[in-house]
């Protein structure tokens, strides 16, 4: 056996690695006893109980109420991202095809309402929408209709108010994706004798589909977990996942319970993250806000 | 430039689309400064009473001063702590702070109910539940990502180098970061210290499960007040809050902009 003498460099490596580790310490102690302990411990509160048990899974798997919740979820996750697509394209269509400084207009109208509190955007749509709100009353004094029209307090109000919160996340992905897309590669298609359309069907939509699939996971997953929209603007008919964790603990004190949906709703979100960044970079996807 | 039926059909379906995202954030102003008690627009005549009831409340009163305070808090935590780690993932090149640095944005990964419900949980525990550490803690964890996200920007633009040379001049680790690196990365920790301060201004989930009593802040009495009615003062903390984040994101963007 040979007694090494101690390196001067490795020992100074040592010190180097030992002091990042310090500076990196106080924050992930934080993140540690805030969020992954509690994430834990819910893991842990949702299989046991005086023993293990999986009674909680078996009831979140088989009780009619936690399933209807699970599927209204999944659908208007769905929905959400489906027209956030359709209406977010288009603008970044617009914001990636004009003057920079019109691009700069549009993305700043884009991510304007990103920086207003949910809660007051919640309170905004309760004002547009209600009966007595002000879509209502314009309709109304246009004589469009006699009745109001129930436009929140249901499914389609929260759908609405979703959206509206979730737009920006799909804008910004596949505006930097539309950004990296060359220009000549349009102009190589029109020289070549394809339609306007065509080249955007055949060149430009399918390179921009990394943005879209970007845009899309995040809409899709921040949805899943959305509380203060379906709360305030569902009308207490609306029930997705979140609110059956919040009810289970607010109302009915079933701690078991309202740890097993949300475990199933975090370990359904991890998949979808976990498959996803098989194709696309995940910084792509959270680097946004 | 030609206009084509489907050009123009982009412009007017991009016109819709941005109309429906800012007529909200607009609509809550006007609203603010009606007199009516209903919601009624346009508003039947200007007032200031909304503004008035929201001043005079020791309740919305005591909130505004607890989530200030949270916010403030949250800050003054959470911008050394993200500033450190970010220096810390920028520099090692040890293995495991990519792990770390996955770990530092999980608040951002995880349902934010989730980690609600788990921290009531813990909390609850510990005795920490409606208490201002509690609050200020959790709210810390929720503005580290910001934090970090901004500073290893700003330091990704910065060249390492800079620092070694001082540092070869004899300064010792800790003056070299403050007198060469932090200058220049001054932008993107401001940045990031007020995307916390937002992040803890508009926190609202958290607040409904660990917040109660005196340490409630504006958002959980908000949320309270619109689960039962509709009162045109949450229209006028509306406006100034979205009025407040408006300027710190305006504050947060020409300094990023100026360090180029």
């Amino acid at each position: 056996m040979t007694t090494s003498v101690p390196d001067p460099s490795q020992k100074h490596q040592r010190r180097e690695h030992g002091l990042m580790l310090a500076l990196v310490s106080p924050a992930l102690l934080v993140i540690l006893a805030l969020i992954v302990l509690p994430v834990g411990w819910l893991a842990w509160q949702s299989i046991y109980h005086d023993g293990f048990t999986l009674e909680n899974y078996r009831r979140v798997f088989t009780e009619d109420v936690y399933w209807r919740s699970f599927a209204l979820t999944f659908e208007i996750s769905l929905a959400v991202t489906g027209i956030a697509l359709l209406l977010g394209y288009p603008v970044a269509y617009l914001a990636n095809s004009v003057p920079k400084g019109w691009s700069i207009l549009i993305l700043s109208l884009v991510v304007l309402p990103f920086w207003t509190s949910v809660l007051v955007r919640a309170y905004a749509w309760l004002a547009l929408l209600q009966r007595t709100g002000v879509i209502n009353q314009f309709l109304r004094y246009l004589d469009v209709i006699s009745e109001p029209l129930a436009l929140v307090h249901n499914t389609f109000g929260t759908v609405v108010a979703t959206v509206h919160i979730l737009l920006p996340f799909m804008v910004l992905p596949l505006y930097a994706t539309m950004q990296k897309i060359p220009n000549d590669l349009m102009q190589a298609g029109a020289s070549l004798g394809a339609s306007p359309s065509l080249t955007f069907m055949r060149v430009f939509l399918p390179l921009s589909l990394p943005g879209v699939l970007a845009g899309c996971t995040m809409v899709f997953v921040l949805c899943l977990g959305f509380y203060i929209t379906p709360e305030l603007l569902g009308g207490g008919r609306t029930v997705m996942v979140s609110m059956l964790v919040s009810r289970n603990v607010e109302l009915y004190n079933q701690f078991g319970a309202a740890s097993a949906v949300a475990v199933v709703l975090l370990l359904g979100v991890l998949a979808i993250f976990f498959v996803v960044s098989r194709f696309i970079s995940l910084d792509r996807v959270l680097g946004q806000k | 430039m030609r206009a084509s039926p489907a050009r123009i059909a982009l412009y007017v379906v991009s016109a819709l689309v941005l109309v429906y995202l800012i007529l909200p954030v607009l609509i809550i102003a006007p609203i603010s400064f009606s007199s009516a008690r209903f919601l009624t627009f346009p508003p039947p005549s200007f007032s200031l009473r909304w503004y008035q009831q929201y001043f005079s409340n020791p309740a919305w009163m005591q909130a505004t001063r607890v989530t200030l305070t949270v916010a403030l808090l949250t800050v003054v935590i959470a911008t050394p702590l993200g500033v450190a780690a970010a220096y810390a993932i920028n520099q090692s090149k040890l293995r495991i702070m990519r792990l770390i640095h996955m770990a530092l944005l999980l608040p951002l990964v995880v349902p934010i109910i989730i980690t609600a419900v788990g921290i009531f949980f813990v909390y609850a525990k510990v005795g920490l539940v409606a208490t201002m550490p509690g609050l200020v803690l959790a709210n810390v964890m929720l503005g580290l990502p910001y934090v970090v996200i901004s500073v290893l920007a700003g330091l990704q633009s910065f060249d390492p180098a800079q620092e070694m040379v001082a540092r070869s001049l004899g300064m010792n680790r800790l003056r070299s970061f403050f007198a060469v690196t932090l200058p220049q990365i001054k932008s993107s920790v401001v940045a990031g210290g007020i995307f916390a301060f937002i992040s803890a201004m508009d926190e609202t989930i958290v607040a409904l499960f660990i917040s109660g009593g005196q340490y409630q802040p504006l958002t959980k009495r908000m949320f309270t007040a619109l689960r039962d009615e509709i009162d045109p003062t949450i229209a006028a903390i509306s406006t100034l809050m979205t009025a407040a984040s408006f300027m710190l994101v305006l504050l947060a963007s020409t300094r990023q902009k100026r360090s180029g």
